[in-house]
């Protein structure tokens, strides 16, 4: 079984390495601060014992007040997984880091999102619609998307 | 005697569209390949010919009247999206499966995997050129265990047949010894056909060594199924994280060391022995009982999210929702497995001929519908 990895077990650790950056730990998930995002990210995936390097997948919500960005991690070698949540507080042209950097499976990920949630992802080197075409009108996902 | 450099040719890239209306692109998956010569150099992939907007028109329609979309998504596998939509509602609202209806599920999803690689297989040879024999040897069989679902619910290709807490009918009494009766068929079929397509020095010339994935790279893509397993991760859904009654059963995991082609071809034929033997210990053991929990057709389930995934014929295939309470959800995200899988295609196929670049792109085994949604 999949188990995931205590949010309390692992907040102290990414506390300790990096101040601030947790903002909010909850009992499946841990938010991150969007400019700490690639380090924690990285840090999940290379450090020993936790050996996150796998991308289950990226999606965003869109809760009117903020968007959350949400990332499933697995470390296929200890069969454990953890959640990652990040926030954009704006409606107009939210935007978090890229992980492409980190994990190739996140391009056409983040895309999508660009795509249809409207949010963008700095870093990103071919930052483009994928599902809709070049200059379709808004970003469908989104609550107040108006058909 | 005078070289190209000597000359000085001005020269310049190739660029080749091949798609969205090509027979060898699986549906309408289009790419943008620049060629020097007749070798790849590099390839663009260009999507959303079948882009439906699952996700939002999901927003709209109660929890059980998503599951006709799901249908449409890997519409080579519905059974296998039914029941991974199912599970993830289900964890949500916390509803548990009788059974019987546990047993339904996983003989339904294990003749569809079988049903899925039967296609992909098949497929395969006519991407690499081997045109319609191989293939319509293996329909022959997919067509078999259509007539099974057919029995099971009228419907050959969407079935809508799982329901949250569930399925929809229970099992007519002449379908578990149809079942049983076409197993040890297909068995000595799947032995003749790999007799004939191992030994074919054709087929082992154009599929071993070509299109490589090293196994480094497939974790780091998020790459599952049959093709991570052939490039030697040993990672199933079905053992490491089991869902519904997998973990009853016992079975194999076929992996493969080299990632190429070959290895892609083989581990697929090692699954479908393996799912042959999941269905020979689930068909002995279905208990009678109810084959679906009391639930009410139109359901709440609590403020919250869920993440529920499965090992579907082509990789982990996971339903993410997010509740806010009422009668449908707040937000529906699919994890595509044949997008991702996809996004390792244009490292496997650089340096390689045009026509394997065919061949490597059938391999990995995807539907559009789900690549789009």
């Amino acid at each position: 079984m999949t188990t995931a990895l205590a949010a309390t077990e692992i907040v102290s650790q990414l506390s300790a390495q990096f101040p601030g950056a947790v903002e909010e730990a909850g009992t499946d998930a841990v938010l991150v601060k969007g400019e700490h995002l690639p380090a924690v990210v990285e840090y999940l995936k290379t450090a020993a014992g936790l050996k996150f390097d796998y991308l289950n997948f990226i999606t965003a919500v869109d809760y009117y007040s903020y968007f959350e960005v949400v990332y499933r991690l697995t470390s296929l070698e200890f069969n454990r997984y953890i959640v990652l949540k990040t926030r954009c507080y704006t409606r107009n042209k939210p935007s978090v880091l890229t992980l492409t950097g980190i994990y190739q499976g996140a391009d056409w990920q983040e895309r999508e999102i660009y795509d249809l949630m409207g949010i963008s992802f700095k870093g990103h080197k071919n930052l483009k619609r994928i599902f809709l075409w070049e200059g379709f009108d808004g970003h469908p996902l989104r609550k107040d998307w108006n058909r | 005697m005078t070289t190209t450099q000597e000359l000085t040719l001005k020269t310049e890239p190739f660029i080749l569209n091949i798609g969205p209306m090509h027979p060898s692109t699986h549906g309408v998956f289009r790419m943008r390949a620049t060629l020097d010569g007749e070798v790849v150099t590099d390839i663009e992939p260009v999507f959303g010919y079948l882009h439906r907007g699952i996700e939002k028109l999901a927003e709209e329609r109660t929890y059980t009247g998503i599951i006709p979309f799901t249908d449409r998504l890997d519409y080579l596998s519905p059974m296998s999206n039914n029941l991974g939509y199912c599970l993830a509602v289900e964890k949500l609202a916390g509803v548990k499966v009788p059974e019987r209806g546990e047993y339904i599920r996983i003989i339904t999803a294990e003749l569809q995997r079988l049903a899925n690689h039967c296609v992909a297989i098949g497929a395969m040879f006519n991407d690499a050129g081997a045109y319609f024999t191989p293939f319509l040897y293996m329909f022959r069989n997919r067509e078999k265990i259509y007539d099974l679902f057919d029995m099971l619910c009228g419907q050959r290709v969407t079935y809508n047949y799982m329901r949250i807490g569930g399925v929809s009918q229970d099992l007519p009494e002449e379908f578990l010894p149809a079942v049983a009766k076409f197993l040890p068929q297909l068995k000595k079929f799947l032995d003749e056909y790999e007799f004939f397509v191992k030994q074919n020095e054709v087929f082992v010339a154009r599929s071993k060594g070509v299109g490589i994935l090293s196994k480094e790279l497939a974790i780091n893509c998020g790459i599952s199924g049959p093709v991570a397993r052939a490039s030697g991760i040993k990672h199933d859904l079905r053992r490491d994280d089991p869902y519904s009654i997998y973990d009853r059963f016992e079975f194999d995991i076929p992996t493969a060391e080299n990632g190429d082609c070959f290895d892609r071809f083989y581990v697929r034929v090692q699954e479908m022995r393996q799912s042959v033997r999941i269905l020979e210990q689930a068909i002995k053991q279905v208990p009678d009982g109810p084959f679906r929990a009391n639930v009410p057709q139109v359901i709440h389930p609590p403020a919250g999210e869920s993440y529920a995934h499965i090992e579907s014929p082509k990789g982990e295939l996971g339903y993410y929702i997010v509740s806010d309470g009422s009668i449908a959800p707040y937000r529906f995200h699919i994890r595509p497995t044949s997008l991702i899988n996809l996004g390792a295609l244009r490292n496997m196929v650089r340096g390689w001929k045009v026509a394997d670049l065919i061949f490597i792109f059938g391999s990995i085994d995807i539907t559009m519908g789900e690549v789009d949604r």
